[in-house]
């Protein structure tokens, strides 16, 4: 990195004691700074502008039913990149791997034919495995042959979309049983669509699993100093292998939630899921550079764009300004955090 | 003397043209500071690094309690005893006080939970402040991410967390470098503690006066080789001096 640092500051605090921040206004302190507050604080206002211009369109219980089941798709990789990015990796393959693993299944449950449960398990089944194999494929590039995640990534981005396309010779696979759209697809349990009860139930197991356990916590410490961790006896790579794979994995959830929702594969349709995953993540307060981030935080940052988008149709206003918008929450967030970085920099040196 | 507890025969170790060690002796016994010192460039880090299991020699032998043994990881060290205070202190700058000092080393819950994984961080928590408390480090928020502290707080950090684990030998890369008065008086008392344990310290510092007051014994390196090792007691700082930039004789007195 090639920042210009002003000096002076490392001169005054030699040595001090100073940031040693006390209790409640410490944490106090630290919480407002964090950029998932002020995300979440600006998903409320856009939330509470929408519902007073246009409230009996939008702030119903059909429309924020019809938002969440739309962003499901997203949320599930997204939650998969959160543990990519806090490892300051990234993973630019989700959208060609959701197409390769829907692409799967369906053939699969082509193949096993019929309108029964047993060619819908066997097929969820293959797209799971073929999500997953991908994001082993990813984790094994970057730890063992050392090429950067970027790349790595990149290069399985395209392989998996061009694969796809060679097993579909380009055209969508239609004929998928019918059961799985009206059940799983379009269907509801109490009220709430079954593909937003999965995201919810992936979102939930991923913030658990990222706060509260010791493969969150070694997410968290490999991002933060890779180094560090190698000596404290972590297995870097194979952890690292873990995360790529749950990504894979994730990104067959939101292929088979795709699938099931438009009962067929839609494989034009995902070719920037990568960057709205990652926008999402950042936006919701993750760190590029590893470390930092949280799911709560993405959940946040997905739904930002997610509730522009049907507001903006509501309003009548060309819902492309969502896609400008974004851009521009998305800049001001990595500049936040890189003001946070460059003063904790200052502070780092003695 | 006792024999010693770990011991390097004839250590080498090149990067590209350079040789930084050829051919290191070094032993360190239990219950005994050994102070490794010598100019810059004279192979102290990259010895400690070969005996610590993050770098792994070209060549020679290392001998530990009595047998020949490989270091080839840090775990590999750990599952000896051997813990180690590294210069650039290696820890988790996003992570709080307690995961740094139980990185790797995580505690769970007892029951079911814990076979998921799940984290004992009142525990950590709990142990972590003991830690402190014994090593006088005053941290008011132990929250904190360790990028939050200062130097010499996350110094104290590194320093309890080879404290806290180590049985057999402790390295300590410049432990104090960072250090205010009070602060490096207690990591000094620390040092004492443990070696009164039957721990070997091995302290690497350009402190010299601190190296007089803390070590039993003086090994100096100089261009990648040993040239002396002196009994503290029996020399003075001037003869030290002399061996690390090259001005005496070579003094074998230990």
């Amino acid at each position: 990195m090639s920042e210009t640092r002003e000096v002076p500051a490392e001169a005054q605090d030699e040595g001090a004691e100073a940031p040693a921040r006390t209790g409640l206004r410490g944490t106090l302190r630290r919480r407002l700074t964090e950029t998932t507050t002020w995300t979440f604080l600006i998903l409320l206002g856009i939330v509470a502008g929408f519902a007073a211009l246009r409230f009996q369109q939008f702030a119903t219980v059909f429309n924020f039913r019809n938002i969440a089941a739309d962003a499901s798709g997203l949320l599930i990789i997204a939650v998969g990149m959160t543990f990519v990015i806090i490892t300051a990796g990234i993973d630019l393959s989700v959208g060609s791997v959701l197409v390769f693993s829907g692409v799967i299944a369906a053939k699969v449950m082509l193949a096993v034919g019929g309108e029964g449960w047993g060619a819908i398990g066997a097929g969820l089944v293959a797209g799971l495995v073929a999500g997953t194999a991908w994001g082993v494929l990813n984790g094994l590039l970057i730890t063992k042959a050392r090429v950067p995640p970027l790349i790595v990534t990149l290069g399985t981005f395209g392989m998996a979309l061009g694969s796809a396309l060679l097993i579909t010779g380009g055209i969508d696979v239609r004929g998928v049983p019918l059961r799985l759209t009206t059940t799983i697809g379009i269907g509801q349990l109490a009220g709430v669509p079954y593909v937003v009860l999965i995201a919810a139930v992936v979102t939930a197991v991923g913030a658990v699993t990222l706060s509260m356990t010791r493969f969150g916590r070694y997410t968290y410490a490999i991002g933060s100093n890779a180094e560090a961790a190698r000596r404290a006896g972590i297995n870097v790579d194979r952890h690292l292998i873990k995360v790529y794979a749950l990504s894979g994995f994730l990104a067959g959830v939101a292929g088979m939630v795709s699938l099931a929702r438009f009962a067929t594969t839609t494989i034009g349709g995902h070719s920037t899921d990568n960057l709205a995953a990652i926008a999402a993540v950042v936006l919701g307060g993750t760190s590029l550079f590893g470390g930092i981030g949280t799911v709560l935080g993405t959940v946040v940052g997905v739904f930002i764009p997610a509730v522009l988008q049907n507001g903006f149709v509501i309003l009548g206003v060309q819902p492309f300004w969502q896609q400008v918008a974004v851009g521009a929450v998305l800049i001001v967030a990595v500049y936040i955090d890189q003001l946070k970085r460059r003063a904790q920099e200052r502070g780092e040196r003695r | 003397m006792t024999e010693p507890l770990l011991e390097s025969r004839g250590i080498t170790k090149s990067f590209g043209g350079v040789r930084a060690l050829r051919g290191v002796d070094f032993a360190v016994h239990p219950g005994e500071v050994a102070a490794l010192v010598g100019d810059n460039g004279a192979g102290k880090s990259t010895l400690v690094k070969i005996l610590s299991g993050t770098l792994a020699p070209d060549g020679g032998e290392i001998w530990f309690e009595g047998r020949r043994v490989a270091i080839p990881t840090p775990v590999a060290a750990r599952d000896l005893g051997i813990e180690t205070v590294y210069q650039d202190l290696a820890l988790a700058p996003e992570l709080d006080p307690a995961a740094n000092l139980f990185l790797g080393r995580e505690l769970v819950r007892p029951g079911p939970l814990g076979r998921l994984g799940f984290l004992d961080k009142a525990a950590m928590r709990r142990r972590t402040n003991k830690a402190f408390a014994d090593l006088g480090i005053g941290l008011q928020d132990t929250g904190a991410m360790v990028a939050n502290l200062s130097g010499g707080q996350r110094q104290s950090v590194a320093v309890s967390r080879a404290a806290t684990w180590v049985s057999k030998v402790v390295f300590m890369d410049e432990p104090t470098a960072a250090l205010g008065v009070v602060q490096s008086g207690h990591v000094r008392d620390l040092i004492r503690r443990v070696r009164d344990s039957g721990i070997a310290v091995v302290l690497i510092s350009h402190n010299m006066p601190e190296v007089m007051e803390l070590a039993d014994r003086i090994e100096v390196l100089r261009l990648g080789v040993r040239v002396a090792r002196y009994r503290a007691a029996d020399t003075t700082m001037e003869q030290v001096i002399a061996a690390m930039t090259g001005a005496l004789e070579p003094g074998e007195v230990a």
